[in-house]
C-alpha cells in the first residue's frame, strides 16, 4: 500500500481503495468535532498495546463501537456515513497513571433505538472491550442528552412518591437483608423479618441469590414475609415493606411472582442486575402499572466496576439504571466491607438522585448531565455498616437513602428486635442532632453515646461493633485528586 | 402500643424547645409549616385534619409553637404531628414530619386476616380507635 498520511482521507477513491487504513485515516479522530447538543458522549479509559498511538487508540474504540468494521467496505459509500460514524474528539492523559488515556467520543442520536438500554449498551459497549490493538478499555462516563432520556420511563415510582405511599420523611429509610441468606425455611425466614420490622425497620430484603431453592419455595416465601410485614404493621401502626425477589429463569415466572407478590399487599419486589437490561426494563413498566417499588441488587457488577483500567464504571451503570427504571439500586457505603472511595460514591449518590448533575472531575463526573425530568432513584447502602457509623452515614450518604443494615440487626447480642431498635434510636437521634445544628462529624460518638444511656440496645450494638472499620484503600478511586479515605 | 410515625417517634418526647428547633431547621430551609391532628393514626389515613394551612409566610418558629399549643388545647388526646412542606420543583411533597402529641392509651389496630385460596390472605388493619365505638366525624 502507498504511504498515506495518518489523518482523515478525504479524496473518496483513496478512502474506498479495498484493504486496511488505520481507524484515523478512516475517519473515526475528529479534533475539531464539536458535539451537538443532541449527540450521546462517551468517555473511555483506553490503554493502548505499545506502539499504538492514543488519538488512533480512541478512533478504533469510535470505530469498532459504531460503523466499522477491520477493513475497508465499499458498501459504506451507500449509506451517509459521515453522519453514522462516532467521532473521538478529545483525548487526555490520564493524570498520574502512564500509558492510559481518557478518550472522548460522540455518537449521533440516530445510532441509537429510542428507549432500549440494551441497544445503547450493544453499541457502546458491545464488540469493543475485546479489541485487540487495546491492552484494557473502560467506559468511565456518559452525557445522555434529554433527547434520548425522554423516550425512557425513568424509576417507576420515584423517592418523593416512594416516600409519599410510606409515610415516611425526613430521615434515611432503614433495612435489613435476611440472614443466613440460605437455608431458612419460609416459617423461620418470616420470623425474621417480622422482628426485624416490628422493631423498628422499614424494610426487609431477600438477599440477591434468594429465589426459590429446594430449602424454600418462592410462593412460601411471600406468604410468610407477607405475614411477618402485616403484623408488623400492626403493631406500630406504620407501612412496612419487604423487597420480595421476583428473579427467576424467564420472563414468564418473573411476571407470575411479581404478581402474587403484588395480590399479597406487597409495596415493593425486588430484581437482580443479572436478569439483563431488557428484563430490568420490562419489569420497570410492570411496577409503574402496578403501583410497586422495585428494587434492584446489582449482584454481579463487580466483576466489571471494580478494577479502573477495564470495564464498565458503575456511575454509568447507575445511570443506565436510572433510565431503565428501577427505584432503588445499591450504591456504596463508604465506610462498609463493599469496595467505595468517598468521592467516587458521592458521584454516583449524585447520578441516582439530582435533577441536573454538574460535571465534576474529583468524584468521576465528566460531563453536565440534566436529566429532564426522569425521576429520582433511592440509593441503597448495604454491606458491612453498623449503628456506630450513623454520623459518617448521614455526612457522607445524606437523607435520601436506605441504610441496610443485616449483620448489624440480626446479629445483635439481644436479639433481632434489640438491632432493629438500636438502628432506628442511633438514626433518629443523629437526625435530630444534625437539625439541632450540631457538628456531628465530630460529635457523633458523644450523640451516639448520650443516647445509649437510655437505650439499652444501642449501649449493646456500640460495644459490640465498636471496633469494626474496613478501612482499606479503594481500587476504584479518581485520578484527578489525592484519594482520601474513608478513615475517622 | 406506641404508633411509631414519624422522624423522631423511638425517641423520648421532644420538649417544647427541642420541637421549637426541629421548626427553626424546617423555615431555615425555606419549608412552610402545617399542624395535623387525628383520632386515627392509621398507617393508610393519609389525610389528617389540618389545623389550619400550612403556615407559608411564617418566618417566627415561635409562631407555630403559638399554633401548636392552640391545637393541643383544642385536641386534648388525639395525636398531633407537626409537617413541613418543600415546595421546591422536583420535590413539592413533605420534607419533614414528627409526632408532638399522642393519647395517654394508644388502643392500637386489629390485624384482620380474610383466609382465600391456595393459603393466600388478605390483610386489613382496623383502627380500635374508630371501630371499637362509632364517633362523631367532627372527633376524627
Amino acid at each position: 500500500m502507498d504511504q498515506v498520511a495518518d489523518v482523515k482521507i478525504t479524496d473518496m477513491k483513496e478512502r474506498y481503495r479495498s484493504g486496511v487504513l488505520k481507524y484515523k485515516q478512516m475517519g473515526y479522530w475528529e479534533p475539531d468535532y464539536e458535539p451537538k447538543d443532541t449527540d450521546v458522549l462517551a468517555v473511555f479509559r483506553i490503554t493502548p498495546q505499545d506502539g499504538v498511538d492514543p488519538d488512533e487508540a480512541a478512533a478504533a474504540v469510535a470505530g469498532e463501537s459504531s460503523t466499522a468494521t477491520w477493513t475497508v467496505v465499499w458498501t459504506d459509500r451507500l449509506t451517509d456515513c459521515e453522519y453514522y460514524r462516532a467521532k473521538a474528539y478529545k483525548v487526555e492523559p490520564v493524570p498520574g497513571q502512564p500509558g492510559q488515556w481518557f478518550a472522548y467520543i460522540a455518537y449521533d442520536l440516530d445510532l441509537f433505538e429510542e428507549g432500549s438500554i440494551s441497544n445503547l449498551t450493544a453499541s457502546i459497549i458491545g464488540n469493543v472491550f475485546g479489541f485487540k490493538p487495546l491492552k484494557a478499555l473502560r467506559l468511565e462516563d456518559m452525557r445522555i442528552p434529554p433527547h434520548y432520556l425522554k423516550t425512557f420511563q425513568g424509576p417507576a415510582t420515584g423517592i418523593v412518591v416512594e416516600r409519599e405511599r410510606l409515610n415516611c420523611f425526613g430521615r434515611p429509610l432503614l433495612g435489613a437483608t435476611m440472614k443466613p441468606k440460605l437455608g431458612l425455611s419460609g416459617r423461620n425466614y418470616g420470623r425474621v423479618v417480622y422482628e426485624a420490622l416490628k422493631g423498628g425497620l422499614d424494610f426487609t430484603k431477600d438477599d440477591e441469590n434468594i429465589n426459590s431453592q429446594p430449602f424454600m419455595h418462592w410462593r412460601d416465601r411471600y406468604l410468610y414475609c407477607m405475614e411477618g410485614v402485616s403484623k408488623a404493621e400492626a403493631e406500630t401502626g406504620e407501612v412496612k415493606g419487604t423487597y420480595l425477589n421476583v428473579t427467576a429463569g424467564t420472563m414468564e415466572d418473573m411476571y407470575e411472582r411479581a404478581e402474587f407478590a403484588r395480590d399479597l399487599g406487597s409495596v415493593i419486589i425486588m430484581i437482580d442486575l443479572v436478569i439483563g437490561y431488557t428484563a430490568i426494563q420490562s419489569m420497570a413498566k410492570w411496577a409503574r402499572k402496578n403501583d410497586m417499588i422495585l428494587h434492584l441488587h446489582r449482584a454481579g457488577h463487580s466483576t466489571y466496576t471494580r478494577q479502573k483500567n477495564h470495564g464498565v464504571s458503575f456511575r454509568v451503570i447507575a445511570k443506565w439504571m436510572r433510565m431503565a427504571g428501577v427505584d432503588h439500586i445499591h450504591a456504596g457505603t463508604v465506610v462498609g466491607k463493599l469496595e467505595g472511595d468517598p468521592a467516587v460514591i458521592s458521584g454516583i449518590y449524585d447520578t441516582c438522585r439530582s435533577s441536573f448533575v454538574h460535571k465534576d472531575l474529583t468524584r468521576g463526573l465528566f460531563f453536565d448531565q440534566p436529566w429532564a425530568s426522569l425521576k429520582q432513584m433511592m440509593p441503597v447502602a448495604s454491606g458491612g455498616i453498623h449503628a456506630g457509623q450513623m454520623h459518617q452515614l448521614l455526612t457522607y450518604l445524606g437523607e435520601d437513602v436506605v441504610l441496610q443494615f443485616g449483620g448489624g440487626t440480626i446479629g445483635h447480642p439481644d436479639g433481632i428486635q434489640a438491632g432493629a431498635i438500636a438502628n432506628r434510636v442511633a438514626l433518629e437521634t443523629m437526625v435530630k442532632a444534625r437539625n439541632e445544628g450540631r457538628d456531628i462529624w465530630n460529635e457523633g460518638p458523644q450523640i451516639l453515646s448520650e443516647a445509649a444511656k437510655w437505650c439499652r440496645p444501642l449501649r449493646a450494638a456500640l460495644d459490640t461493633w465498636k471496633d469494626v472499620t474496613f478501612n482499606y484503600a479503594s481500587t476504584d478511586s479518581v485520578d484527578y485528586v489525592p484519594t482520601p479515605t474513608a478513615a475517622s | 402500643m406506641k404508633v411509631t410515625q414519624g422522624q423522631f417517634s423511638f425517641l423520648p418526647d421532644l420538649s417544647e424547645g427541642e420541637i421549637k428547633m426541629q421548626v427553626e431547621y424546617a423555615l431555615n430551609n425555606g419549608w412552610a409549616v402545617g399542624i395535623e391532628y387525628t383520632a386515627d393514626p392509621h398507617p393508610r389515613n393519609v389525610y389528617w385534619s389540618m389545623y389550619g394551612n400550612p403556615m407559608f409566610d411564617l418566618r417566627d418558629p415561635a409562631g407555630v409553637m403559638m399554633e401548636l399549643d392552640a391545637c393541643r388545647a383544642e385536641n386534648p388526646g388525639k395525636y398531633i404531628k407537626l409537617v413541613a412542606f418543600d415546595s421546591k420543583k422536583g420535590w413539592e411533597s413533605v420534607r419533614m414530619s414528627f409526632m408532638v402529641q399522642r393519647p395517654a392509651f394508644e388502643p392500637g389496630f386489629e390485624l384482620v386476616r380474610q383466609e382465600g385460596a391456595g393459603r393466600t390472605v388478605r390483610y386489613s388493619l382496623r383502627s380500635h380507635s374508630t371501630s371499637a365505638a362509632p364517633q362523631p366525624e367532627s372527633a376524627l
